[in-house]
């Protein structure tokens, strides 16, 4: 294979890993702290990618112009609007459900993703079509002989190492972070050494959706394209990504996230190759495949979550 | 409903036929309903009345009656169901939404065998109800449909057992993405595969059984007449079958492993095994419901069998309360009728039903008919 399209697999591919990293390390940290599921986390990423659409229409209307306030303000106000959701969603939904069967909590969020999902095809106007996304990074391409170097993939995946980054310094170097492990770690002793529980809780959520919708962003700008149902394929293979690397492990989640955009792009290039006349497509199934495989191999994930039952 | 609470009169069995009957001809004026007007206000009727007729004690008179009087209760329903169908007889649209609702209580009743009894949960119930579907587009031409019936539940049941190793070897959360994965596979790959039609889909063939070519009406019935008798011979076959089940040891020792694993393994209960039946059998029923239901709505399609459709399999069992047979009835019935009436929100089903169904798990998580505690000696 030429080496050309071979980089242009591996940048399409690394760009997808951060993606579903940023996904599935938001499932990791809800499982974390309160050993639940939030299922509806891909379609708290779709509204968030919807937010930032609508938000960067209020600027044009508004007369900015600069891409850069542009961009500024719309992964802003998209953040910021997803954390308050994601903290919503917990404080209404998902606490009080918390001495239910945990199923009933993923059965839930399930239903919650749909009505979002629905919300956003019913009342965003035109919703049930795909949009364009604004291109608000420079288009420029670095020509590396036959393998062009986008400079937005480059800045994106900049973007989204730096806030996995910013992340993980905040759990394990500050006090805040200290209060989510520690919640993660036994809720009960947590509450007994005075850490407010609650709070723990919302705020991981917003951290986490705050992510999600940092991931529906990039994901806009890097395609060019957002429809009302993306959040419902990257909610999977986020929480595929994060089941995949270990729940609970952040380490985990990040290598689930590229693991599973390594094993859609194996899928994308190797398939063809050996089987001639197969369509790429089948990439997604080959993906889902192999995790299926994968859990029946490693059924708690890459990193095991460490369970003693107690009986 | 606790023993406790029956009242002495509750020996004779009209509690229980009236309230069949009420439901029966609540049905009819359902069914009949033209004007939006006269939806909702029945609708309206039913929020607002079934309530009341459970604050005033009449609901558990019913329920009481019934579970004394098995036999007269089920005569009381089969004969109440033939009676609206003689009465719709001749009409297509209330005929099919009949069958579909029974074909989808198949369906359900098989989750409810994995979720209700097993605890084992699948979120790919569209899946298993598409190999079904795709089985009699494939060979509705070549076998007799008695066989494709059977073989599509055989080949949803074989294409299960591919996930029951990583099912065993997961719990819980685990567990779920392994049939989630399996579900959207399942719909890229049909999607995909242009062999099966890719995106269009494939014309399937009605069923024609023993030479009885259901798509020809009787008289002045209409065809999905026909439909609805087989339809209601499967549901009554898979519905004694799956209550022998739940009634019998099999039934206890698939409450037990749903209940504690833990305890079970230590009590001599082999876990895996009784797992790989009842998500075998759950399979194999959703399987023979989709072979039915595409021969009869003529074709299949990846769009009819996505995840959100797993979704709505999900609540369905959920709505009726989790591992009760008659509340996965009512249940099939009211997601699957009400948005087809209500073409006001024909557009807004999807969110009407998540809604319903995160009120239900905040308010009611029990479900409609909650399903009752074991009871060898009534």
């Amino acid at each position: 294979m030429d080496v050309g399209v071979l980089g242009q697999y591996i940048a399409n591919g690394l760009m997808l890993g951060v993606i579903y990293a940023l996904v599935a390390v938001g499932f990791t940290l809800f499982f974390g702290v309160l050993d639940v599921i939030q299922f509806s986390h891909g379609d708290v990423l779709t509204v968030g990618a919807f937010t930032a659409l609508a938000t960067y229409a209020a600027l044009t209307l508004a007369g900015v112009a600069s891409p850069w306030a542009q961009l500024a303000v719309v992964l802003l106000v998209a953040v910021a609007a997803m954390a308050l959701l994601g903290a919503l969603i917990a404080k209404y939904l998902v606490l009080p459900l918390r001495n239910a069967p945990p199923l009933n909590v993923l059965l839930l969020t399930l239903m919650l993703g749909a009505a979002l999902r629905e919300s956003v095809r019913l009342f965003y106007p035109q919703g049930a079509n795909p949009k364009p996304f604004p291109r608000l990074l420079p288009a420029d391409a670095l020509a590396l002989g036959s393998f062009s170097l986008r400079l937005d993939s480059v800045l994106l995946l900049i973007a989204g190492v730096g806030a996995i980054a910013a992340v993980h310094l905040v759990i394990t170097r500050t006090r805040l972070g200290l209060a989510i492990r520690a919640v993660a770690q036994d809720a009960e002793t947590a509450r007994i050494m005075g850490i407010d529980f609650e709070r723990v809780v919302l705020i991981t959520f917003a951290i986490g959706s705050g992510l999600a919708a940092a991931a529906g962003v990039m994901n806009g700008l890097y395609y060019n394209e957002i429809n009302f149902s993306i959040g419902l394929l990257l909610g999977v293979i986020g929480f595929s990504a994060a089941v995949v690397g270990g729940l609970g492990n952040i380490y985990g989640a990040i290598l689930g996230g590229f693991l599973f955009a390594a094993l859609q792009t194996i899928g994308a290039v190797l398939l063809p190759a050996i089987f001639p006349g197969l369509p790429s497509a089948y990439r997604d199934v080959f993906a889902f495949a192999a995790v299926i495989g994968f859990m029946a191999w490693r059924p708690t994930g890459l990193i095991a979550e460490r369970t003693a039952e107690r009986v | 409903m606790k023993k406790e609470g029956v009242p002495a009169f509750a020996g004779t069995t009209i509690p229980g036929l009236a309230g069949i009957a009420a439901v029966a001809v609540y049905s009819y004026f359902f069914l009949h309903a033209e004007s939006q007007a006269a939806v909702l206000g029945l609708v309206a009727a039913a929020v607002i009345g079934v309530p009341v007729l459970g604050r005033l004690g009449w609901l558990s008179r019913v329920g009481a009656s019934l579970a004394q009087h098995r036999a007269a209760g089920r005569i009381g329903i089969a004969v109440a169901l033939l009676i609206v169908i003689a009465l719709f007889r001749s009409e297509h649209f209330a005929m099919l939404m009949l069958a579909s609702v029974l074909f989808y209580t198949i369906a359900c009743l098989g989750l409810t065998v994995q979720f209700g009894y097993a605890g084992v949960v699948n979120f790919a119930g569209a899946a298993f109800f598409g190999v079904g579907g795709y089985t009699s587009a494939v060979l509705g031409a070549q076998l007799p449909h008695i066989a494709v019936l059977v073989i599509g539940g055989l080949l949803a049941a074989l294409l299960g057992s591919v996930l029951i190793l990583p099912i065993l070897r997961t719990r819980g959360h685990y567990a779920a993405l392994i049939t989630v994965a399996f579900g959207i596979l399942f719909r890229t790959f049909i999607e995909v595969n242009d062999a099966l039609g890719g995106p269009q889909g494939l014309q399937v063939k009605g069923m024609n059984l023993f030479g009885w070519d259901l798509n020809t009406p009787i008289g002045e019935w209409s065809f999905y007449a026909n439909y609805v008798l087989v339809a209601l011979a499967l549901a009554a076959l898979a519905f004694v079958l799956v209550r022998r089940l739940e009634r019998s040891w099999v039934g206890l020792n698939l409450d037990a492993v749903r209940l504690d694993e833990t305890a079970c393994a230590v009590f001599g209960i082999d876990v895996a095994r009784w797992k790989i039946l009842a998500f075998t059998i759950g399979n194999f029923l959703a399987g023979v419901a989709g072979a039915a239901y595409s021969m009869m709505t003529g074709f299949v399609a990846p769009n009819s069998f996505t995840f959100a459709d797993s979704l709505i399999m999900v609540s369905i069992i959920l709505l009726g309360g989790v591992g009760s047979l008659w509340g996965v009835a009512l249940a099939a019935a009211i997601v699957l009728v009400l948005p087809e009436k209500l073409q006001a929100l024909q557009e807004y089903r999807f969110l009407l039903y998540a809604v319903l169904v995160i009120i239900i798990l905040l308010a009611r998580p029990q479900g409609l008919i909650p399903r009752r505690a074991r009871d060898y000696f009534a």
